[in-house]
């Protein structure tokens, strides 16, 4: 095993399985036989407030948080959100971007602006964005739950094991307790799977590799 | 967290400090454990409440939390005690004799510091109770440190006839980590023998006792010296020798790979003759410790010189490698290395709100329709967030159970700006059965001027929803007495017409009822009675919409604060009179809508209805 540490910032809103996303990915790294450590900061959070989880994987992982600007990958999964988090990117990480606006109360009353468009902000600043409606691939698929399997999905090409792997890890949580469920996963991961490739394949020649 | 139950000795798991520490806890004998929820430590005794063969309960503050510990204790049972560490302010009365007392079974009193302060009131940091109670503090850096520390502390704590304090803080309890577990050694209790020279702390007992206090902890400092809890991991960059505690360590490995660091775990008392080891090896000697210079002020007064700490690093928060890197580097004259790539964005603020259909909105709602006439002392928990928008109906928030002395004091200090002012105080069911019911007493008993809102939303919701002895049931779910909250306050002394039960979604009896009782003087107390809507006992009705052609955008709505409730569309218009009118139209988000109808009581033109569905989904009222 080398001696490099996987750095997997995810970012969303209280309520949208931010954290049980980054549980996913950190069974996954310890299956494999990685030292891991997950982190997150909850309490009042979960009020519908920010939301992080830092995910570190790798032969000896020390610190349970990521350093600003060295995340490989930024999993967000509402759009601006992506772009609070996007300067923990490391230069040539990738932020994989669900394009769902969450607009909360303070900016529906006009306190303050939700950004016209936070994928064009962070690409003028030269990130590597893949963006995508996670929301309508999983209204396509019959279940909007389905949104967590899909962001998973869509990183699974960028990680340090075979992406079989993680389908594996989501796929088993649902086999001996909702069995009708384990096919709608599988196709959610193969959808993310396939968006994440589509918009590599589109404006983004530099698409990053770890 | 029932992974840890069923895992099998030998069992490699991805577990919480919080997690890790309860199965610690149970493998080491545990028979009583006791604690009041608080963040970050509540899901120790969720988690030990899972585990066969112990008794956990919540109790109703930390005080009694750590007498029902030390009563476990003094009949020989291992007993737990977890807090935040605010509650050890709360349970310091007794801490501070038990100390003097001593232990049978071996006393663990695990206390999570809020560094970086997450969900807390304050930062402040628990190991001066070590200093203070002469007793040890133990500090593990992540989870598997966290397991085994806590089997150690019992261990430690029948030896030396003391209770024990395990340091934790959120990045120890909140962090999952690989640990790997063994198995429960099953320890017999003894049972209570009579001792009253060592029992009853009466002045002539508690004298006698005090030299072998002090005696413990000059034998607790020889321990601490040759502690395996305590060494050196050495580097080959001398210019730096360490000196760190807690996850400060891990940042420290993480940022400084070449550097010898000194890793403490038994931390109080301070190994001094480790640290002049160290001191030996290297140019400079800089402690690492969150919060405060407590080992770096040890290491001083015994002497040792090149000594650094709070003068390079800060005082609060977290000693992440971000702030590490750049104060060593800066202070060896090494160049710094350029944090980020990428701008950082700041998009708008995303604070938490209150839940759609919150019970709390009501109250708000209502009180901020008569802000300019009220002082409103509030209290810890979901409804401290009435202090932000759009209600700004909250003027103090300090401690638990606190808006009742302190609106008793506002009433009693009065200026001619003030003296027509009513006073209220909001304070939910849990923080009133915690530590609220001696606040209205003093009120009664001192004849105050006080409206008391008892927002009994039937659960303790901020820490996630835990039971209490307001909500009829236990720590494992099962049904337990529950407190009449109206017959409660009528034996403080409250009379009874000054008691007043209400529907915190009928708005306008909210409204009318805290107008009558604030414009009436003497005590009241408002009770709520609608449940958490996260709770078992809420049932969600049928969700309401806007109808478009009917809404003239006042935004009436929009104050009640549900989260549910956004902006549509919004223009200006300008009035006859040349006044500028904003209007919001607004819209209902469906799924989020639970039919709580809070929002139709406050629009004017009734433009919100109820959708009609064909037939109910489960879980919902027909």
């Amino acid at each position: 095993m080398s001696d490099i540490i996987t750095n997997i910032l995810v970012c969303g809103t209280g309520g949208q399985g931010v954290m049980t996303a980054a549980e996913i990915l950190a069974q996954t790294a310890i299956t494999k036989g990685f030292d891991c450590k997950k982190s997150e900061v909850a309490g009042m959070a979960q009020r519908g407030g920010v939301v992080t989880s830092h995910v570190r994987f790798g032969k000896r992982v020390w610190s349970p948080v990521i350093t600003p600007g060295t995340a490989d990958i930024l999993v967000a999964f509402e759009v601006a959100e992506g772009s609070r988090w996007a300067d923990m990117l490391r230069p040539g990480g990738i932020a994989m971007v669900n394009t769902i606006r969450l607009v909360p109360p303070i900016v529906s009353i006009g306190l303050f602006k939700y950004p016209d468009d936070p994928v064009a902000q962070m690409r003028a600043a030269g990130v590597t964005v893949y963006d995508f409606d996670a929301g309508a691939l999983a209204r396509d698929l019959g279940d909007l739950k389905l949104i967590n399997t899909i962001m998973l999905g869509a990183i699974a090409d960028f990680l340090p094991f075979p992406a079989t792997e993680l389908e594996e890890q989501i796929v088993g949580r649902f086999r001996e307790r909702k069995p009708a469920m384990v096919e709608a996963n599988r196709r959610a991961f193969e959808a993310g799977r396939a968006a994440a490739r589509a918009r590599a394949g589109q404006d983004q020649p530099l698409a990053a590799t770890l | 967290m029932s992974a840890a139950v069923q895992a099998k000795p030998q069992s490699r798991l991805l577990l919480s400090g919080n997690d890790a520490i309860a199965r610690g806890a149970w493998e080491a004998g545990v028979k009583i454990a006791t604690a009041y929820p608080g963040t970050p430590s509540t899901e120790m005794l969720e988690s030990l409440s899972l585990y066969p063969d112990l008794y956990a309960e919540w109790s109703v503050n930390e005080k009694v939390a750590l007498e029902v510990a030390i009563g476990g204790s003094m009949s020989g049972a291992r007993s737990f005690c977890a807090m935040k560490h605010v509650g050890l302010n709360v349970a310091s009365d007794a801490f501070m004799t038990v100390t003097v007392a001593g232990v049978v079974g071996g006393l663990v009193i695990a206390v999570a510091d809020d560094v970086g302060m997450s969900s807390s009131q304050n930062e402040q940091d628990s190991r001066f109770w070590g200093r203070f109670a002469h007793v040890p503090v133990l500090e593990p850096a992540d989870s598997q440190e966290a397991y085994e520390m806590v089997k150690y502390a019992f261990e430690l704590s029948e030896t030396y006839n003391t209770p024990v304090i395990l340091r934790l803080t959120t990045r120890v309890c909140h962090v999952k980590a690989v640990v790997q577990v063994g198995e429960r050694s099953p320890i017999e209790i003894t049972g209570f023998k009579s001792d009253s020279s060592r029992w009853v702390m009466t002045p002539g007992n508690a004298k006698g006792r005090l030299p072998a206090q002090i005696a413990r902890e000059g034998k607790l400092r020889t321990l601490a010296e040759s502690s395996p809890l305590n060494f050196l991991d050495p580097g080959s960059d001398r210019r730096v020798g360490f000196v760190a505690s807690g996850p400060s360590y891990m940042h420290v490995r993480e940022s400084f790979p070449d550097a010898p660091v000194l890793k403490l775990g038994f931390t109080y008392p301070v190994p001094v003759a480790l640290v002049e080891q160290l001191a030996a090896q290297v140019d400079h000697v800089v402690v690492v410790e969150e919060t405060e210079p407590l080992m770096e002020h040890d290491l001083k007064a015994a002497g040792l010189g090149q000594i650094h700490g709070k003068d390079l690093l800060p005082r609060l928060g977290e000693l992440t490698p971000n702030i590490l890197i750049p104060a060593i580097k800066g202070f060896l004259g090494d160049p710094i290395p350029p944090t980020t790539t990428y701008p950082k964005f700041e998009p708008f603020p995303r604070p938490p709100t209150m839940c759609a259909a919150c019970p709390h909105m009501g109250i708000y709602y209502s009180l901020a329709r008569m802000r300019k006439k009220v002082q409103i002392s509030g209290d810890i928990g979901c409804y401290t967030l009435g202090a932000g928008h759009p209600w700004n109906a909250l003027d103090t928030t300090i401690s638990m159970g606190a808006s009742m002395g302190i609106a008793l004091g506002m009433d009693k200090a009065r200026s001619e700006e003030t003296k027509d002012k009513a006073v209220v105080a909001v304070i939910g069911d849990s923080t009133f059965l915690h530590m609220g019911m001696q606040g209205l007493l003093d009120i009664v008993y001192n004849r105050g001027n006080v409206t008391v809102l008892l927002l009994d939303n039937r659960t303790t919701g901020m820490t996630g929803g835990q039971n209490h002895a307001g909500t009829g049931k236990g720590l494992r779910g099962d049904d337990t007495p529950r407190v009449d909250f109206a017959k409660l306050v009528e034996a403080l002394g409250v009379p009874s017409e000054r008691i007043r039960k209400i529907d915190p979604y009928q708005l306008p009896v909210v409204f009318k009822t805290i107008k009558q009782e604030t414009e009436t003087p003497g005590v009241s107390v408002i009770i709520t009675d609608q449940p958490c809507v996260l709770s078992e006992f809420y049932v969600k009705i049928k969700p309401y919409k806007v109808i478009d052609d009917d809404c003239t955008g006042c935004g009436n709505c929009i104050n009640v604060g549900c989260p549910a409730i956004t902006v549509r569309k919004s223009e200006t218009k300008t009035r006859p009179d040349g006044k500028i009118n904003e209007l919001k139209f607004t819209t209902i988000d469906t799924a989020m809508c639970t039919g709580c109808h809070m929002c139709v009581e406050s629009c004017g033109p009734k433009a919100i209805v109820q959708i009609q569905r064909a037939a109910a989904t489960p879980g919902e009222q027909i």
